[in-house]
C-alpha cells in the first residue's frame, strides 16, 4: 500500500467521493487543469471532466454563493478557497446563507457543502497566505469546522465532510501538507465528525490542539517523557461541534491542561475550551489552565513567523508551570 | 476608428400608460384575452394581499414588512413565464411571482409574523424556490448555482433571480451573471428597477443609462423593459426562458417601475421623495393600463373588478385567520434545525431552555 501525504490524502478522498457519488463537484480558482495551487486537485479533472472540476472565474464572493445554490439544487459542491486568508468576501454566503438555510427554512432547503482551505504559516509564504482564522468560524451556529492534523485523518475526515447533510470547514493546515507520508488506505472509511482523537495517552497533563500545532503537541509530549512527565495529547480535529467530553474526562484524569493553537490568543478556539473547562472541570483542576497560541498581533511576513507560532519549547514550558503549580 | 465591439439595448413596452397599444405584433399569450383576464386578477389579488398585510402590520399583528405596490406587473410577469420545473431566487418583495408558484399569503403572513415555519413553503413548485434573500442580491449566486447544477445534470431547467435596482450594484449580481456568460448557465437575473433603494435614488446606484448594459459586460443578451406592462415583461421573461432552457445562454432584464409605497413600513418615503414624483408614479402604475386594455376588448368590467376583489377579499381574510390561528412554535424549534441530527452539546442547551419553560420562566 503506498504511504501518502496529507495533500495527497485529500486528493484520494476527493477522487473516491467523486468516483462513488455523481452529485460530487470540486470548484474554485486553479482547481482545474492545474490541480490547485497546492495540487489538492492533481489529476481530477481529466478523470471527471471541466464540468465536475470547475474552474471558476477569480471572485470568492461567487465560488461561495455558487456553491450554496449548487448544494440547495441537489449537488455536493467542495470549494475551494485558495488560502484562508481570503476567504473573507466568502464570509457572508456561508455565515448568512449555508449555515441558515436549513433553520430558516424548517428543513425545507439543506446546504450538503464543504469550503476547503489551506490554513495557517509556517511555509514562507507571501502576506494573507499564512492566517489561522478558524475562530471566526466556530462562532457560526450550523457550520462544522474541522482541520485534520494528518494523513490518514484528512483521508477519513473529508470523506465524512462531503457526506454530512450540513456545511463544512475544512481547513488544512498547508504546514503539514507535505510533512510525512503515512499509509492512507483507500477504503471509503469516514471518521466521525463529532468526536477528538486521543493521539496519546498519558496521566499528568493534558495537551490539547488541532491542525498542524498537533506535531508541536506530540514533539512536547515527547520531551515530557524524556523528563519522566506522562502527556495525554488531544486532537481536537472536529471544533464544533465540540467533543467536550472526551476533553474533560482527560482533565479529569491528569488535572492539567495546556491548550496550543495557531490563531490569535484571544477569543481563540481556545478560549472556549479553557471556559468550558473553568465550568465543568473547575475542581478536577490542579493548576491553572495554560493557552500556548500565536500573538494578538498579525501573523508577520515571514522572517519572524515562527517567532509567532508555538513551538515545542513553549508547550513544554507550559506544561511544566501546569506541574510546578502542583 | 476601428471598432472592437459594439452593443445596443432595447426597450421592449407593448401598453403604454394609457393602455394603448404601441405595437401591433401581440405576443401569442396576450392575444388569449382569456388568459390576460387570469393575469389581471392575480395582480389584483397581489395587490388586495398587499393592503392586507400593511393593515396587519398598523394593528400590531405582523412585523416589518415590505410592500410590492406598483411592482404587481413585474412580479405576475415573472411567475407567469416560468415552469414548474425552473427555480426561482427572489429578494423580499416579491409576492406576486411568488404567489404564482404556489406561496400562500399565510405563510408571507407567518415569515414576518416572526415565524420561520413561513419559509417552509407547502406547494409546488414553490416548495423547490429559495426562500426571499434578505441581504441583498447573494440570491443571484445562489441561482446561478442551481443553473449549473442543471447544466452538470443536463437538465431543461432555468434558475430566475430577481433583485432591485440598488442590489445590481453588488458584487455578488456581478459575480452571478459574470459566471453566467463564463459557463453559458440558464440563468434570468431580473433588475426589478423601482427607483429607489430606500431612500437611494436609481442615479446614485449607477452612471450607466441602463441597468440592463450590465448585463453586456459579462456577455449575457440584455433588455429594458417597461416594467409596469404585463405584456412587455411575460414576453421578455418568455424569450429569455426559452432562450436558456435551449442552452442559448442567460439573461438580465431590466424592469423598469416605481415603488409606490415606502420601502417598508418602517420606512417613511416622504422624509426623502417628492409628492410630484409619487403622483407621476401612480400615472404609470400597471393595473390602470391592463384594465383599460381589458376593458376595451370587452373582457372585464366594473362588475367583474368589484366581484374579484370581494373574492380576494375573502381569501385574504381566511389566510389572515389562518396565520393568526398559527400557534407559535415550541421553544425547542430553534434548535431542531440547526443541523440534520441536533449535536450532543447543542442539545444541552434545548434542554435547559425546555427546563426554564418547565418552571414557567
Amino acid at each position: 500500500m503506498a504511504q501518502i501525504t496529507l495533500i495527497e490524502a485529500v486528493t484520494q478522498a476527493l477522487a473516491y467521493e467523486m468516483a462513488h457519488d455523481d452529485s460530487v463537484v470540486v470548484l474554485g480558482e486553479d482547481v482545474g487543469v492545474n490541480g490547485g495551487v497546492f495540487r489538492a486537485t492533481q489529476g481530477l479533472q481529466e478523470k471527471f471532466g471541466e464540468l465536475r472540476v470547475l474552474d471558476t472565474p477569480l471572485d470568492e464572493t461567487t465560488i461561495a454563493g455558487v456553491t450554496v445554490g449548487l448544494a440547495v439544487a441537489g449537488m455536493k459542491p467542495v470549494a475551494e478557497a485558495q488560502f484562508e486568508g481570503f476567504i473573507y468576501p466568502m464570509m457572508e454566503q456561508i455565515a448568512c446563507h449555508a449555515a441558515r438555510m436549513r433553520n430558516r427554512t424548517r428543513g425545507r432547503l439543506t446546504v450538503p457543502a464543504v469550503w476547503r482551505a489551506p490554513w495557517g504559516g509556517g511555509i514562507r509564504a507571501p502576506e494573507h497566505h499564512s492566517e489561522a482564522n478558524e475562530h471566526l468560524f466556530t462562532n457560526i451556529p450550523g457550520l462544522r469546522v474541522v482541520m485534520p492534523s494528518s494523513p490518514a485523518r484528512a483521508y477519513g475526515l473529508l470523506l465524512a465532510a462531503i457526506r454530512d447533510p450540513d456545511p463544512v470547514m475544512f481547513f488544512e493546515p498547508k504546514r503539514i501538507y507535505r510533512q510525512y507520508k503515512e499509509e492512507v488506505p483507500d477504503d471509503g472509511e469516514a471518521l466521525p465528525l463529532d468526536v477528538c482523537f486521543v493521539l496519546r495517552d498519558g496521566t499528568d497533563v493534558t495537551l490539547v490542539s488541532w491542525g498542524a500545532q498537533v506535531k508541536e503537541a506530540l514533539e512536547a509530549a515527547d520531551a515530557l517523557a524524556a523528563e519522566g512527565i506522562s502527556a495525554e495529547v488531544i486532537d481536537v480535529a472536529t471544533l464544533t461541534p465540540l467533543d467536550f467530553d472526551t476533553i474533560a474526562e482527560s482533565v479529569q484524569k491528569t488535572g492539567r491542561c495546556v491548550i496550543v493553537h495557531e490563531a490569535p490568543k484571544t477569543a481563540g478556539f481556545g478560549a472556549e475550551i479553557a471556559a468550558r473547562l473553568a465550568e465543568e472541570c473547575m475542581y478536577d483542576l490542579l493548576a491553572p489552565v495554560e493557552r500556548v497560541t500565536g500573538f494578538d498581533t498579525h501573523i508577520p511576513l515571514f522572517r519572524l513567523e515562527m517567532k509567532y507560532l508555538p513551538n515545542v519549547e513553549r508547550v513544554v514550558d507550559a506544561a511544566k508551570r501546569t506541574l510546578a503549580a502542583s | 476608428m476601428t471598432i472592437a465591439a459594439k452593443f445596443e439595448i432595447e426597450y421592449l413596452q407593448y401598453l403604454d400608460a394609457e393602455g394603448k397599444q404601441v405595437r401591433d405584433d401581440l405576443p401569442e399569450f396576450a392575444k388569449d384575452l382569456e388568459h390576460m383576464v387570469k393575469l389581471y386578477k392575480l395582480m389584483l389579488s397581489t395587490r388586495v394581499f398587499d393592503a392586507k398585510s400593511i393593515a396587519l402590520q398598523r394593528t400590531g399583528k405582523l412585523g416589518t414588512y415590505a410592500s410590492c405596490l406598483g411592482h404587481e406587473a413585474a412580479h405576475v410577469g415573472i411567475g407567469s413565464a416560468m415552469r414548474p420545473e425552473d427555480v426561482y431566487a427572489p429578494s423580499y418583495r416579491e409576492y406576486g411571482a411568488q404567489l404564482y408558484r404556489g406561496v400562500q399569503p399565510r405563510e408571507v403572513y407567518m415569515y414576518w409574523g416572526g415565524d420561520e415555519r413561513g419559509n417552509d413553503y407547502q406547494q409546488e413548485p414553490a416548495r423547490h424556490d429559495f426562500a426571499w434573500s434578505v441581504p441583498i442580491a447573494t440570491q443571484c449566486l445562489h441561482a446561478a448555482g442551481t443553473a449549473l447544477a442543471f447544466k452538470i445534470r443536463g437538465e431543461k431547467r432555468v434558475a430566475v433571480c430577481t433583485i432591485g435596482d440598488g442590489g445590481s450594484s453588488k458584487g455578488d449580481f456581478y459575480g452571478a451573471i459574470n459566471i453566467a456568460g463564463a459557463q453559458n448557465l440558464p440563468l434570468v437575473a431580473v433588475i426589478v428597477n423601482n427607483q429607489w433603494a430606500i431612500s437611494v435614488p436609481r442615479k446614485i446606484q449607477s452612471g450607466a443609462p441602463t441597468l440592463a448594459q450590465k448585463g453586456i459586460a459579462a456577455g449575457l443578451f440584455s433588455i429594458q423593459v417597461d416594467g409596469n406592462d404585463i405584456i412587455a415583461v411575460r414576453k421578455a421573461m418568455e424569450d429569455a426562458l426559452e432562450r436558456a432552457r435551449n442552452g442559448e445562454g442567460g439573461s438580465v432584464l431590466e424592469l423598469v417601475t416605481y415603488r409606490l409605497g415606502d420601502h417598508t413600513t418602517a420606512d417613511d418615503a416622504r422624509r426623502y421623495r417628492g409628492e410630484q414624483e409619487v403622483k407621476d408614479g401612480w400615472e404609470k402604475e400597471p393595473m390602470k393600463r391592463l384594465r383599460h386594455w381589458l376593458v376595451a376588448k370587452g373582457v372585464w368590467d366594473d362588475a367583474k373588478e368589484e366581484a374579484w376583489k370581494a373574492e380576494c377579499d375573502d381569501w385574504m381574510d381566511n389566510e389572515v385567520n389562518a396565520y393568526l390561528e398559527t400557534k407559535t412554535q415550541p421553544v425547542s424549534a430553534m434548535f431542531d434545525y440547526i443541523f440534520a441530527e441536533i449535536p450532543a452539546d447543542l442539545a444541552k442547551q434545548r434542554d435547559y431552555v425546555l427546563s426554564l419553560e418547565n418552571k414557567g420562566h
